[in-house]
């Protein structure tokens, strides 16, 4: 099939981008998304022009590296996959397919669809980890864990790191991000000595980030390629209370002799 | 022959002496330690942040070392072990069933088909079931049954459940693990993390390993880092053949270069083809999916019994059904080893029986498990990768079964290391799938998750130490120095000449053809004639690369289309070395099948009493044949024996 692609370009951080129209012809339906912007890049080497970048890397949903606006919604249309997911059995012949970076203040465009997402990690440097060094720690079954429990931990334990949930949402809130990993840490036992610090650091570390904050539109859920639940929102702004409430640092303690 | 076939010195693996299940811990008391004091004198430098990488990055700083790590993903934790499906094997016994570090060990060996070495191996059995209690202990959740502890499954070529896993994902919950533990370390200061950084070369000072030279893929900056050792975590070469289930990035070049500056490329024609990936759709085609081995506990692989049948699966009768693996192998069935199972689907292709519009595919098929326990039972177990398969392929495996065919996924080869996993170069330590030592010629299912971080956390942090504690009194490596002066050169000018060729074809072309000559040449079978023929088209395709590649824009931006180029350029020299590789290795061992040596039944024949070594090769030039360094591999413990799974 023939499609028109209507692509963010732009130089460099500084530069001023627009959207430039690029026709692709023959294109298969069992292409994915990525694999067509492949081909566009193939011809425009060949052409001698500049390739559009973009980011990627697995292309099986997992990396968390492929972004795009597409179509006005984060990794296309469809749910539950990230762009490298989408195929183009999805658009119809003929189509204009219009395609952005993710749009955030703290995800500043590097060069055309490409952003720099190294606010999350900032964010997960904060306190997003449980302190165990590498050592002897205890038998992995010594703390039975409810099923349950683990489960729920490892559905908010899936977030991928992609920004979709940022993307997605008017005020730019990483919220769903945050909260995936505060609820994941703070669901299992190993990670409850710890709970108030993490949720107090990561929530500061991300308003200096500049994200926004979440006032419940609940697009972030919609768009999250491996549906993270927004109930983590509610969560963590639970353990936040209560940490902002009753947390009192750690007094100095002085060595021995 | 005799022109690919130049040796000279045999190769000492350092493993420790003593019996078999004390030399780690012997060695581990007797190594040289270095003081909390003089850690902090000591720089080190990191390369990737997959499993290994991270966790010894993280390990390392724990301890007080200075850390350097570096990723060319925008985040650590994109690197390519997030894929990683199935699971991650530990010998902790848990469900009873008679496991042993011993039996962890042994099926490992034989799975590798006899071509690994004995005391790393044994390592890497014993420091399993740590591994798993430092996984949980930082939070990485695991499958649990209703009792509230851990649950395991199996995996191929071996007859317990060992192997732990978090639904479809484990790789994802074990990096996020290790990147949890980086970054915690990142945020106190002991790591400096440089993402988006792509190493280009080694600096060795002294002939030690001093540091490396690494571009900044945003500024297109060139860098140069020193440390007093540097580590290589850099994974496999997959993308050799183009088209593979590895990441798009993931490349050979970090190890390539350290090749070029003198480590030795051990066992490179020893790659993984995985049984079950979707299979190839069409030339627009950029990467493999991979359906976890996991499947294959409750999945049930055949193809009709009548050459060409056109029919629906639904609609052929099973007893028109050849379930040719359990058939074939009725000890192991469906759960064969990956060489094994992507073989027999290959003879079964090629003879003609394959399905789908290719032909070159074959059912796994789930209606009886479906049966059994019911499509929610099943979505339970696997549903995350029907749902991928049903996003890729447009089909419902609930409702037909699956068509799956092998693809590239998994390199055993790798630099070659010592016990303490230092290659020969000093200084220079590799890990996991960069290195090549403990898969032999075939590795079995959740077995690359292990070793990834037995490396990394309970390996390298004990033996790095024994080998920096000459280095307390070092003080910081210059980056002055004229090597560094030389090596920064080296590879501005390799980047100008990229970018000032006028050539005409995309980088793509030529990683196509390359992944076209190794897959039919060195791929799952091989012969000799065809090695010699691929050696000389390889040989060609460079020339031509090099005259005729097109890289457009410049040196000091961000350019995928010149990062690209350096990456095919080092998998074209790659590809040539594992021909001449396989073409020197007159058997057939795992994955390493060359038609010329195959018993009647059509399995794999070895041939122990002239090719029970690893075989080690150094860089002579591009286009020139490398030069073989050997390693005896001896088995104190176990007898080399047939393998047989049937």
């Amino acid at each position: 099939m023939n499609l028109k692609l209507k692509i963010w370009r732009q130089k460099g951080p500084k530069a001023e981008g627009k959207m430039v129209e690029y026709p692709v012809n023959d294109v298969s339906p069992d292409m994915s998304f990525l694999e067509m912007l492949d081909v566009l890049n193939d011809h425009l080497v060949e052409k001698g022009d500049e390739p559009v970048a973009f980011e990627h890397d697995c292309r099986e949903g997992i990396c968390g590296s492929c972004s795009l606006y597409i179509n006005g919604e984060p990794h296309g249309p469809g749910r539950g996959i990230t762009t490298c997911q989408l195929h183009m059995r999805s658009f119809k012949e003929g189509e204009t397919v219009y395609i952005e970076p993710w749009r955030a203040k703290a995800f500043p465009i590097i060069k055309d669809l490409v952003t720099d997402r190294s606010a999350f990690d900032r964010i997960v440097q904060s306190g997003g980890f449980i302190s165990v060094n590498t050592g002897s720690p205890v038998d992995a079954n010594a703390i039975p864990i409810r099923k349950e429990s683990a489960d729920e931990a490892f559905d908010a334990a899936t977030c991928i790191g992609c920004g979709a949930c940022v993307a997605s949402c008017k005020n730019a809130s990483a919220m769903l991000f945050v909260s995936a990993k505060v609820s994941h840490l703070s669901l299992l036992p190993q990670g409850q000595p710890q709970a108030k610090e993490r949720v107090l650091a990561m929530v500061a570390q991300m308003d200096a980030e500049g994200f926004g904050n979440c006032t419940n539109t609940q697009a972030c859920e919609v768009e999250c390629p491996k549906g993270i639940s927004i109930e983590h929102i509610a969560r963590m702004n639970r353990e936040y209370l209560g940490a902002a409430i009753s947390y009192s640092p750690p007094k100095a303690t002085v060595g021995g002799d | 022959m005799s022109e690919y076939r130049k040796e000279t010195s045999e190769l000492d693996a350092r493993a420790p002496e003593g019996p078999l299940a004390e030399k780690w811990t012997h060695h581990k008391d007797h190594v040289r330690l270095v003081s909390p004091g003089n850690k902090r004198r000591i720089d080190i430098i990191v390369v990737g942040t997959g499993l290994a990488g991270a966790s010894a990055a993280a390990s390392l700083a724990e301890m007080g070392y200075n850390v350097k790590a570096f990723c060319f993903q925008d985040s650590p934790r994109r690197a390519h072990s997030i894929a990683a499906q199935g699971g991650i094997n530990a010998a902790k016994n848990y469900q009873n069933d008679g496991d042993s570090t011993f039996r962890l060990f042994y099926d490992t060996i034989k799975g590798g088909d006899y071509r690994s070495r004995e005391a790393n191996v044994y390592r890497l059995a014993e420091v399993s079931t740590h591994i798993i209690d430092q996984c949980v202990a930082q939070g990485v959740p695991f499958a649990r049954d209703y009792g509230g502890l851990l649950d395991n499954r199996s995996f191929g070529g071996v007859q317990v459940s060992r192997t732990f896993y978090a639904r479809g994902q484990t790789g994802q919950q074990l990096l996020l693990g290790a990147y949890s533990a980086l970054s915690k370390m990142i945020g106190k200061g002991g790591v400096k993390m440089y993402n988006r950084h792509e190493m280009l070369d080694l600096v060795k000072v002294d002939g030690k390993a001093r540091g490396i030279i690494a571009r900044n893929l945003i500024t297109g900056e060139i860098e140069r880092h020193s440390a007093h050792a540097v580590i290589l975590a850099t994974g496999g070469y997959g993308n050799v053949f183009f088209l593979s289930t590895n990441a798009m990035g993931s490349n050979v070049t970090a190890n390539w270069k350290a090749h070029k500056k003198g480590a030795y490329f051990a066992n490179p024609c020893f790659t993984q083809i995985h049984p079950t990936c979707i299979p190839v759709s069409g030339d627009h085609q950029s990467k493999l999916t991979l359906m976890s081995e996991s499947l294959r506990n409750d999945g049930r692989i055949w193809v009709p019994k009548q050459k060409g049948d056109t029919r629906k699966p639904n609609l052929i009768p099973e007893d028109e059904r050849d379930y040719y693996l359990e058939r074939r192998y009725p000890a192991f069935g469906n759960l064969v080893p990956r060489d094994v199972a992507s073989r027999a689907a290959k003879e079964r292709c090629d003879a003609g029986y394959g399905v789908g519009a290719s032909k070159m595919a074959v059912y796994l098929d789930f209606a009886d498990i479906i049966k059994r326990i019911g499509a929610d039972g099943v979505a339970a177990k696997y549903g995350n990768l029907f749902q991928m398969y049903e996003k890729i392929t447009d089909e419902n495996p609930y409702e037909v079964p699956m068509r799956i065919y092998p693809a590239v996924h998994y390199t055993m080869g790798g630099l070659w290391v010592d016990y303490n996993l230092m290659s020969n170069v000093e200084g220079l330590y590799v890990l996991g799938e960069a290195n090549f030592s403990d898969h032999g010629s075939n590795r079995l299912g959740a077995s690359a998750l292990m070793q990834g971080l037995a490396d990394g956390y309970f390996v390298v942090p004990y033996t790095v130490g024994d080998y920096l504690a000459d280095d307390i009194r070092t003080g910081p490596i210059s980056i002055n120095l004229p090597e560094f002066e030389q090596a920064e050169k080296a590879v501005k000018d390799r980047l100008a000449a990229f970018v000032n060729n006028k050539g005409s074809k995309p980088v793509d072309y030529y990683h196509r053809q390359l992944g076209k000559i190794v897959w039919e040449q060195c791929g799952m079978s091989r012969n000799a004639e065809g090695l010699k023929q691929a050696i000389i088209d390889i040989n060609a395709l460079r020339e031509d690369f090099y005259k005729n590649v097109r890289v457009p824009g410049g040196v000091n931006e961000l350019n995928q289309e010149l990062e690209k180029a350096g990456r095919v350029a080092d998998f074209i020299e790659l590809g040539a070395l594992m021909c001449q590789d396989a073409l020197d290795r007159n058997e057939s061992c795992g994955g390493h099948f060359r038609e010329e040596f195959q018993t009647p039944e059509g399995e794999a024949l070895r041939d122990d009493d002239n090719y029970a070594y690893v075989a080690a090769w150094e860089y002579q030039g591009a286009g020139v044949p490398a030069i073989l360094h050997k390693e005896e591999l001896v088995y104190e413990n176990i007898k080399m024996v047939q393998r047989s799974y049937k």
